[in-house]
């Protein structure tokens, strides 16, 4: 039965992991929008400025696309 | 008199623009500027007005928090954050800059110290419970004594900080009532898990086989996960209603030393300084007229729908309407009228009263908790007098304490609270008291104030069949030019037909008598009737509808006279009726003459009315309505309706209500329709019926379980198991109260197509 003496550290070790975690997404501010994150994802212009579909390098980002 | 330049140019325009009032200081030299936003409907949305505000001047950061509708801008210091908001409007979206209310940053900050502690309770079971389950299966086949002293050490050492941390709002909430002197939920939760904590420390300190560190701690967990829950609908309710309220735009235009105007936020206007007033604009603050003359419309203030003529000198109240002419009036910094002062005092009173409403889950626990304490006191003496060593007499008590599980009856309420305003945000009511669902239940008479909740805050055409279309979008392409309040009705009314409203070119105002241009070669005038040469027709409309303003409009020798007030709002008498299907008694209390009262009250069929109203007239008749064993629910939105929102059992205010209203009301109905009314009183109901059943229900479970603890049999296995089932029947049973609302919504559309019944068919 020694091994629990290895197992049960690991074992609490690995929730506290969790419980830091978690901490730290509230303290991040991670469910203040919770709709928002699920919608964002669709998203895909996460591409830097110059490499994004349809956008000349010129446009310094500050025109609103033609959405329609 | 000198009339300062801001005046006598006639309608003072706007210079500047000034949001400093909304800006905060953020880290490094930034600041930082909140804006609700309207018109966000889709995803696209989200890139769209975060890269179209990017280029703004001093801009750093944008990023909009698509839950609750709203942009946090994060500025240069000293930058234009003006700027930002007409880059959002150039792209279509409305935006406005708020501030959080103190309720809402008090409860946002308490959410997440609440799911700080959920989640510490909840690793704590999670954990704790792999070291039981080991232990339960473990008592039933070979675990040696000395590793179950070790798992149940171990489970101690997490236990107890977590039960210190995650418990500290339950045990607070404890010490609070019993020093008020009662025993609330709390108390029961508090005493069950700290007994649980201390006896298995015992147990544990003596190697016994039985511990409940499990047990307390997912009680912990489970009743933080309802809190939590409860919180995040309030939160996102409080939400949304900050939003309606700040887009509203509430903004007063301040003439600044050197002679310019700026539009600043009303909450920014200081005591002392000059306003200028246009015609059609609301008055932001309580001043005194300084220059000009106009007329005062007050309806949402006092309920009184005949104009006030002010003049220099006159106290003027935030809220009323500036009629017909300019006017500068100097803010002054307390409400110094009677009016105010009044209202001021008879809420004091009212406010106090209601503080004393105790809560179902209270009231459950009231009872609940003596009965439970005497069955194990009992319990114990039972064992002892039995013969039993003090040691099992003293365990099984507890083990009677732990499986009444105040878990069940600390969910009963929470969890159907939570599935109730969901479904009433759905309906159009923004539910803002946390105890608003019960006490709104529980109401069996309506009392609805008139003007701005059975009526339209603002006047409406009231014969719209007298006047041929032509010289109606006339009309409305004139008034486009006037500043008039009443301007905007026939604009509206215009639109709404779908005619052709663009203005005319060269239409000119004359001020205090109408607008003229020339259409199609000929004179067309709109205003006054002696303006447009229509005084008979108007003396035949006015006797026709005594309450009504009249407008006149003339096109060559064609003339139409459009009578305007305040109509009743569209689903007025469909609502009073439903209400009266559900068994409710309904009547009117207004501020207004008996005439306008009285027509109302007959066209939604309503019998009982009270005209001519103070405020303390509306708290009278709810105190006397009280001492009739009645519960009132009370709808109002003006400000002489706040004592009587707030001496009521439970009121209601529509989002175009006064601010004051608002902050005494249990929930706010969105929209220009009285319809939600209905369905707040309708689906709360229902959710005090599951509340009921879910306290049944917890009682049932304790009835079955608590002989099986007195005689000794519950194991920490059993506890656990009867706790989590419990839990889970009550909160499953709580989404029953969504699942209506579902099968409701065909039933609502099919009732808004009901022919419309409005004022005028029933006027003399």
């Amino acid at each position: 039965m020694n091994v629990i003496l290895y197992l049960l550290p690991i074992a609490l070790g690995l929730g506290l992991l969790g419980l830091a975690a978690f901490l730290w997404s509230l303290k991040k501010g991670q469910y203040d929008d919770l709709e928002g994150a699920a919608v964002r994802i669709l998203d895909d212009d996460d591409l830097p400025e110059e490499r994004r579909p349809g956008r000349g390098s010129g446009d310094n980002g500050a025109k609103p696309r033609d959405r329609s | 008199m000198s009339v300062s330049p801001a005046l006598a140019a006639g309608v003072p325009t706007t210079d500047r623009v000034d949001y400093s009032a909304f800006v905060t200081p953020a880290e490094d030299g930034a600041c930082r500027l909140d804006l609700a936003v309207d018109g966000i409907t889709c995803a696209a949305c989200i890139r769209e007005i975060e890269d179209g505000v990017a280029g703004a001047p001093g801009l750093r950061a944008a990023r909009l928090n698509y839950t609750t509708r709203r942009l946090t801008v994060t500025l240069d210091e000293g930058a234009d954050a003006a700027a930002a908001v007409a880059r959002l409007e150039r792209l279509g979206y409305r935006a406005y800059p708020f501030t959080q209310s103190r309720e809402e940053a008090i409860e946002s900050a308490e959410t997440k110290d609440l799911l700080t502690r959920l989640g510490v309770a909840a690793f704590a079971a999670m954990n704790i419970m792999l070291l039981s389950v080991s232990v339960w299966s473990g008592n039933v086949s070979d675990i040696d004594p000395e590793t179950r002293d070790l798992f149940h050490w171990l489970s101690a050492l997490i236990a107890i900080p977590a039960v210190a941390y995650s418990g500290q709002p339950f045990f607070k909430a404890a010490i609070r009532s019993i020093r008020a002197g009662g025993l609330g939920m709390d108390v029961p939760i508090s005493l069950g898990v700290l007994l649980a904590v201390g006896v298995s420390l015992w147990e544990t300190a003596h190697s016994a086989t039985h511990a409940y560190f499990d047990s307390a701690v997912m009680l912990l967990a489970f009743l933080l996960a309802g809190r939590v829950l409860d919180q995040a609908m309030r939160k996102r309710t409080r939400a949304v209603a900050g939003n309606l309220i700040a887009l509203r735009g509430d903004t007063a235009r301040r003439i600044d030393a050197d002679g310019g105007v700026t539009e600043i936020p009303v909450l920014a206007v200081k005591a002392g300084e000059r306003l200028a007033v246009r015609p059609g604009d609301r008055i932001a603050v309580d001043g005194i007229v300084e220059e000009g003359t106009s007329e005062i419309d007050a309806s949402l203030v006092t309920g009184e729908t005949a104009h006030e003529p002010v003049a220099p000198g006159a106290t003027v109240h935030s809220g009323t309407l500036n009629v017909s002419g300019a006017l500068v009036v100097r803010a002054t910094a307390a409400a110094e009228s009677s009016l105010v002062a009044e209202v001021n005092k008879l809420l004091d009173a009212a406010l106090l009263a209601k503080s004393r409403y105790v809560r179902i889950a209270d009231r459950a626990a009231r009872l609940y908790s003596p009965v439970v304490h005497a069955t194990a006191l009992l319990t114990a003496l039972g064992w002892l007098a039995y013969g039993a060593g003090p040691h099992f007499a003293i365990l099984t008590a507890v083990a009677v304490l732990i499986i009444t599980c105040p878990c069940a009856l600390g969910l009963a309420v929470p969890a159907v609270q939570v599935v109730v305003s969901g479904a009433l945000f759905k309906a159009g009511v923004l539910l803002s008291a946390g105890d608003g669902v019960e006490r709104i239940a529980a109401c069996d008479t309506v009392v609805l104030d008139k003007t701005g909740t059975l009526t339209t805050p603002e006047a409406r055409i009231a014969n719209r069949a007298d006047a041929p279309d032509d010289l109606l979008a006339l009309a409305a392409r004139l008034a486009q030019t006037s500043s008039h309040p009443l301007a905007r009705a026939l604009m509206l009314a215009a639109s709404r037909d779908g005619l052709d409203t663009s203005p005319l070119a060269d239409a000119r105002e004359e001020p205090g008598r109408g607008v003229v241009a020339r259409f199609e070669g000929v004179e067309a005038r709109l205003g006054s009737a002696d303006f447009c040469g229509a005084r008979e027709e108007a003396a035949r409309a006015l006797a026709a509808d005594p309450d009504a303003t009249a407008i006149a409009v003339s096109l060559g020798e064609r003339r139409a006279v459009l009578t305007l007030r305040q109509t009743l709002k569209d689903d007025a008498a469909a609502t009073v009726a439903r209400l009266k299907g559900m068994g409710l008694a309904v009547l009117i209390v207004s501020g207004d003459r008996e005439g306008p009262v009285s027509r109302a009250a007959a066209a939604v069929g309503i019998e009982t009315w009270h005209a001519g109203a103070k405020p303390g007239d509306k708290t009278a008749l709810i105190e006397s309505l009280t001492a009739q064993g009645r519960r009132v629910l009370m709808v109002g939105d003006g400000l002489n309706d706040a004592p009587a929102l707030a001496a009521a059992h439970a009121s209601l205010s529509p989002i175009s209500a006064s601010h004051l209203a608002q902050t005494c009301a249990d929930a706010l109905v969105v929209g220009d329709r009285l319809l939600p009314v209905a369905d707040a009183v309708a689906l709360t109901r229902r959710a005090l019926r599951i509340m009921r059943q879910n306290l049944w229900l917890a009682t049932l479970y304790n009835l079955v379980a608590v002989p099986i603890a007195v005689a000794g049999f519950v194991t920490p296995l059993v506890a656990a198991l009867a706790m989590s089932g419990s839990s889970i029947v009550v909160t499953v049973n709580a989404l029953r109260a969504q699942a209506r609302t579902r099968s409701r919504a065909p039933v609502r559309a099919g009732r808004s197509a009901a022919p419309r019944r409005r004022l005028e068919e029933v006027a003399p």
